[in-house]
């Protein structure tokens, strides 16, 4: 969502002018493909597929994810690789599904799968045990677990079975706003890259570093490049926030979630995340 | 003697205000207005979908799936194609609907007869069941059997249990699973020699009523003959049948056959809520008949059971059938919200999970419309064979 925030505030230089659309995991690339909607950042996952038959284009990665199983404790297993024959309820039109399969086939076991349009259903049907696991993408699993009437009762174990980089998509065809999307993503890195956030933002505009002094829009043209004014990063830094602030917000520290950066700490911080320079 | 003058013909009308010449000229127009519409529409979705680098084309149909169902009528596993996803989905679907009309006929009839019942509790009962499933929204329905009644089952491991034969959870109930051997097809060949020559006996037994007014058991020797010939082969062929019993193993039961709650629910609640304008209809073609044709019977000296079963129903039958037939429309149409409990239909699967994975929305949604629809009318096409064999024939 503050993705679309970001993009908002670098077009407009509102952060508030962007209209959300809800769609559940089955409707959302119809929606997209048909202009329904103009970007498409949800926790979709950048394929081959979608990438190219499918007519989209992804714009950056914004979490690197793995799919993996939540179960209730009482089964007492320790690792996917216990689970043969379990039943396992799984959302509908997602990589997921194709993971599972591949997961189970690769380990020669057997499984039930259970179909569902909604997260909220599946989770549902892994309380009344329904299922015996519930798999999604991890931080997905974190977000359900909260949601349940007895979190504790149920475990995410340590597998990870598959990459899972969730990243916004557009539509092939309107390459400007391609770009947009991107650089907006981007600068949301850079600025925690140079250490840029929502508060210190107006005293760095006093910086010396000129790598600042571009991204603030202080000196250099790179706003007109995008066709945007040169305040583009500026603007959202100012009403987002950076990635790391985005990050802890939302699913973080300063969340019920708590989830820890790991893979989405800075690249450098040993993680995967790393944006080309703006220049 | 002057002339006679001559008579002036009326001008010719104009072709722009012939009537005939009109009427055909607007139905081109209308014609070649439809067909440009559709060829627009047809020619537009093709360019904007080059634009974009979308795939089309029904190519995919052939690839792999990779992805597991539940529930499925034919053998699947993760490697068979998108093809076969379709027709998986398209047996669910079909499975759904034929248990759905058999239960809601045989529901809607009873409660439709009771509703006209002498006897006032059972009259009441049956306007309090139409009056409640009638007027409770469908998917409301599913959801309660669903989430409601089937929840509340046992998980695997205290599972109801009628001695080592079946099992009921809260993952589905589980039954023996029969298996065939070689020589059992003799049994099915039996109940087919069973039925055809039960065809043969009603002639028979009809024409000598006509010829010389000496009724036949016709019901109870059909019975006899179509269950007592093929048990006899059954036995006589060395009982050739063996049966799977299920059980628990790890995580679930293993083997034998499993009725799924996400089935048994659309079931339940397709057939419960359909039943319900079944009973008023069933209600509607009785009282159709009107009342002095059963004095009339009587009096003819027909007992009751006959003059229901050969006065009365022929005749209500002839206005139950064509709404009947809406109903059962209505029903295989319904069975579309399996999808919003994950029994895996055709909806749920490919109009589902298939369009997602691969992005083909207008081939996937076009060829499920396309089914719904031959389904749809071959109901419609069966009914109106049975209401004309029904119709009154007039002489």
């Amino acid at each position: 969502m503050d993705v679309c925030r970001a993009v908002a505030a670098a077009l407009f230089g509102d952060a508030t002018k962007v209209k959300f659309t809800p769609l559940t995991a089955k409707e959302r690339f119809t929606a997209l493909q048909s202009g329904e909607i103009d970007v498409l950042s949800r926790n979709t996952t950048w394929t081959l597929n979608r990438d190219t038959a499918q007519g989209f284009n992804f714009t950056a990665v914004t979490y690197y994810d793995g799919q993996g199983f939540l179960v209730n404790k009482k089964l007492g297993v320790k690792s996917g690789k216990e689970l043969d024959g379990a039943t396992v309820c799984i959302q509908a039109g997602t990589t997921t599904e194709l993971n599972l399969s591949d997961y189970f086939r690769a380990n020669k076991m057997k499984y039930t799968p259970i179909t569902y349009d909604k997260s909220d259903e599946s989770a549902k049907a892994l309380e009344s045990g329904r299922c015996d696991v519930l798999t999604s993408d991890q931080s997905q699993l974190y977000a359900q677990r909260v949601k349940l009437s007895k979190p504790d009762d149920f475990v995410v174990l340590p597998d990870v079975i598959s990459k899972e980089p969730l990243a916004p998509l557009v539509r092939h065809g309107d390459d400007e706003w391609f770009d947009l999307v991107k650089w907006s993503q981007f600068a949301l890195v850079n600025a925690e890259d140079l250490g840029i956030n929502s508060k210190n933002l107006d005293e760095m505009k006093k910086s010396t570093n000129p790598d600042v002094k571009r991204f603030l829009g202080v000196e250099g043209d790179k706003g007109k490049d995008l066709g945007l004014s040169n305040e583009w990063a500026y603007n959202i830094v100012k009403q987002v926030g950076n990635y790391g602030e985005i990050f802890e917000r939302n699913i973080g520290q300063d969340s019920p979630l708590k989830i820890a950066r790991g893979l989405n700490a800075l690249w450098s911080k040993g993680g995967l995340q790393y944006a080309p320079p703006i220049r | 003697m002057a002339a006679v003058p001559p008579i002036p013909l009326p001008a010719k009308t104009p072709f722009w205000n012939d009537p005939d010449v009109r009427a055909i000229l607007f139905q081109i127009i209308a014609l070649v207005a439809v067909v440009a519409f559709g060829m627009y529409l047809f020619h537009n979705t093709q360019v904007n979908l080059r634009q974009r680098g979308i795939a089309s084309g029904f190519g995919f149909l052939s690839s792999l799936s990779g992805f597991g169902i539940i529930q499925s009528l034919i053998p699947y596993s993760e490697t068979s194609t998108y093809g076969r996803v379709f027709w998986v989905g398209l047996l669910n679907t079909l499975l759904v609907s034929a248990l759905g009309i058999i239960f809601a006929t045989l529901i809607g009839f009873i409660i439709g007869i009771a509703r006209l019942s002498k006897n006032w509790l059972v009259a009441r009962l049956a306007t309090v069941y139409i009056e409640i499933f009638r007027n409770i929204p469908l998917l409301l329905q599913l959801f309660f059997w669903y989430f409601a009644v089937l929840r509340a089952m046992p998980s695997p491991k205290q599972s109801l249990q009628l001695g080592h034969i079946a099992y009921l959870n809260i993952r589905g109930l589980y039954l023996p699973r029969p298996l065939f051997e070689p020589v059992f097809w003799l049994a099915p060949l039996a109940l087919l020699a069973a039925i055809i020559g039960s065809v043969f006996l009603a002639r028979w037994a009809r024409r000598r009523q006509e010829a010389t007014g000496q009724t036949f058991p016709t019901f109870f020797a059909s019975l006899g003959l179509i269950v007592g010939l093929p048990l006899l082969i059954f036995f006589l062929a060395g009982s050739p049948l063996h049966w799977e019993y299920p059980e628990l193993q790890g995580f679930n039961f293993r083997g034998g056959l499993i009725v799924i709650p996400e089935l048994a629910s659309i079931v339940a609640a397709l057939s419960i809520y359909t039943a319900a304008f079944i009973a008023e209809i069933v209600r509607a073609g009785i009282q159709a008949v009107s009342h002095g044709q059963t004095e009339a019977a009587y009096s003819l000296g027909l007992r009751p059971g006959q003059t229901l079963r050969l006065v009365v129903i022929p005749q209500s039958l002839r206005v139950i059938i064509p709404p009947l037939t809406n109903q059962y429309l209505n029903l295989t149409k319904n069975s579309s919200l399996a999808a919003a409990i994950a029994y895996p239909d055709l909806v749920s699967v490919f109009s589902g999970t298939v369009l997602n994975q691969t992005g083909q929305a207008i081939e996937v949604i076009a060829l499920t419309m396309a089914v719904y629809l031959t389904i749809s009318l071959t109901i419609s096409l069966l009914m109106n064979w049975y209401n004309r064999r029904m119709a009154l024939v007039e002489r």
